[in-house]
């Protein structure tokens, strides 16, 4: 008898440990059907970025002011698509000299060019929670190519939480100002939450 | 003359000090007009490159004037003209210490801008070498400080400039004698005036 009630616990206890195995191969099937659909960037998300310079450390900051939308597509992730507008006049790094030098037209010039924007052109999923998105970034009037890479963070029925990286060379947009003691390259940090739309 | 020495001698500079005086001279002129220009622009861009050549130039002269005085320790001074009076002799002294303190805290008064200022840009001087900030403390009042005395003790150095250079232009067209010219390295004018000089200031009743 207490065989066999230690035989049913070994049973139950591998059916358990199978159904663990299963469950997040299921999910992500589950996930993709679940979360498809379309989105607007609500403004929660923080959009960050740094520069670094010369000697260590670096400029950091985050813009106030964007907005976006995204579509996940449910049967084919690269027929998926995402917009995206920042406005450069909302730029802050906690230091205003610095602020009012990057609106300016050594920078931004956020006078002649209110807006950046971000279209994507394919995105290819690279493992069940991650994708890499190619697009096209637009900013002082100069397009070129720019790739970020995404990750899901969180979801529930109406919202998502993707967590978004990207390295973008400034000089591609007439922004080289300052290099090379401070970096060519502006590291992009940012938490987008997008609300079902 | 053909010879060229590089040191000094009792009479006339050596071609070392004769560099290191125009040089600095030169960039001397070129950072305050620099200086003036730069915080006078309404051009971002602009304004941050002239301030890097500003911070690399003021290196440049806190690096070669510290070569300078070791040069000049190491040398003899040729002697002043004859023919200078005390307080004439006093006044190009003084002139010439300040001018020297000037290579040193103008400099070093800018460098502690740099090292105060909230905004942390490094210095890469000539995008060559990276230069630590000085240990200071960091804030909107400590930069303010540090540029005012920049600016005022660049303002006062530039005023020294300006008498010294008045009083070399004395020395050659009013009093002929050598002062300008061994500074230029013209050694046999130079040679020619200070003779002459030496005739000249030879007691009078000797003479007549």
């Amino acid at each position: 008898m207490k065989n066999t009630r230690s035989l049913f616990a070994l049973t139950a206890r591998a059916a358990m440990a199978l159904l663990f195995a299963i469950v997040p191969a299921l999910a992500n099937a589950d996930t993709l059907s679940e979360v498809a659909g379309r989105y607007k960037i609500d403004s929660s998300s923080r959009i960050g970025f740094a520069v670094a310079q010369i000697g260590g450390g670096g400029i950091t900051g985050n813009f106030k002011k964007f907005s976006g939308i995204f579509a996940l597509n449910n049967g084919d992730i690269t027929r998926s698509s995402i917009e995206f507008t920042l406005f450069p006049e909302s730029v802050s790094t906690g230091q205003a000299r610095i602020e009012s030098f990057l609106r300016s037209d050594a920078v931004f010039d956020s006078q002649t060019f209110p807006t950046v924007t971000f279209k994507s052109t394919q995105i290819t999923q690279t493992s069940s929670s991650t994708a890499t998105i190619d697009g096209i970034l637009t900013a002082r009037g100069k397009s070129s190519p720019a790739s970020f890479q995404a990750s899901l963070s969180d979801h529930d029925k109406n919202a998502i939480v993707f967590h978004v990286e990207g390295k973008v060379m400034r000089s591609r947009y007439g922004m080289d100002v300052g290099t090379p003691i401070y970096s060519n390259v502006v590291q992009f940090d940012m938490t987008i939450h997008g609300e079902r739309s | 003359m053909g010879c060229t020495m590089l040191r000094n001698d009792a009479q006339s500079y050596g071609v070392v000090t004769i560099l290191f005086h125009w040089i600095i001279a030169l960039i001397f002129i070129g950072q305050m007009l620099l200086g003036y220009l730069m915080v006078r622009t309404s051009d971002f861009a602009l304004q941050f490159n002239l301030f890097q050549w500003h911070k690399s130039f003021g290196f440049m002269i806190l690096a070669l004037s510290g070569l300078r005085v070791l040069w000049r320790m190491a040398n003899p001074r040729p002697r002043d003209p004859d023919g200078m009076g005390y307080l004439e002799r006093l006044a190009a002294h003084v002139a010439h210490g300040l001018l020297y303190l000037a290579l040193f805290l103008v400099p070093l008064t800018g460098w502690a801008i740099a090292s105060s200022s909230p905004l942390q840009i490094p210095t890469y001087a000539f995008n060559l070498i990276v230069i630590p900030p000085l240990p200071l403390a960091i804030s909107d009042q400590a930069e303010a400080f540090w540029t005012v005395s920049h600016a005022y003790l660049a303002y006062l150095s530039a005023f020294v400039a300006t008498a010294h250079m008045l009083a070399a232009l004395h020395h050659h067209f009013w009093k002929k004698d050598a002062v300008l010219l061994r500074m230029l390295g013209w050694y046999s004018t130079a040679h020619d005036r200070q003779h002459a000089e030496q005739l000249r200031s030879a007691p009078k009743d000797v003479q007549s």
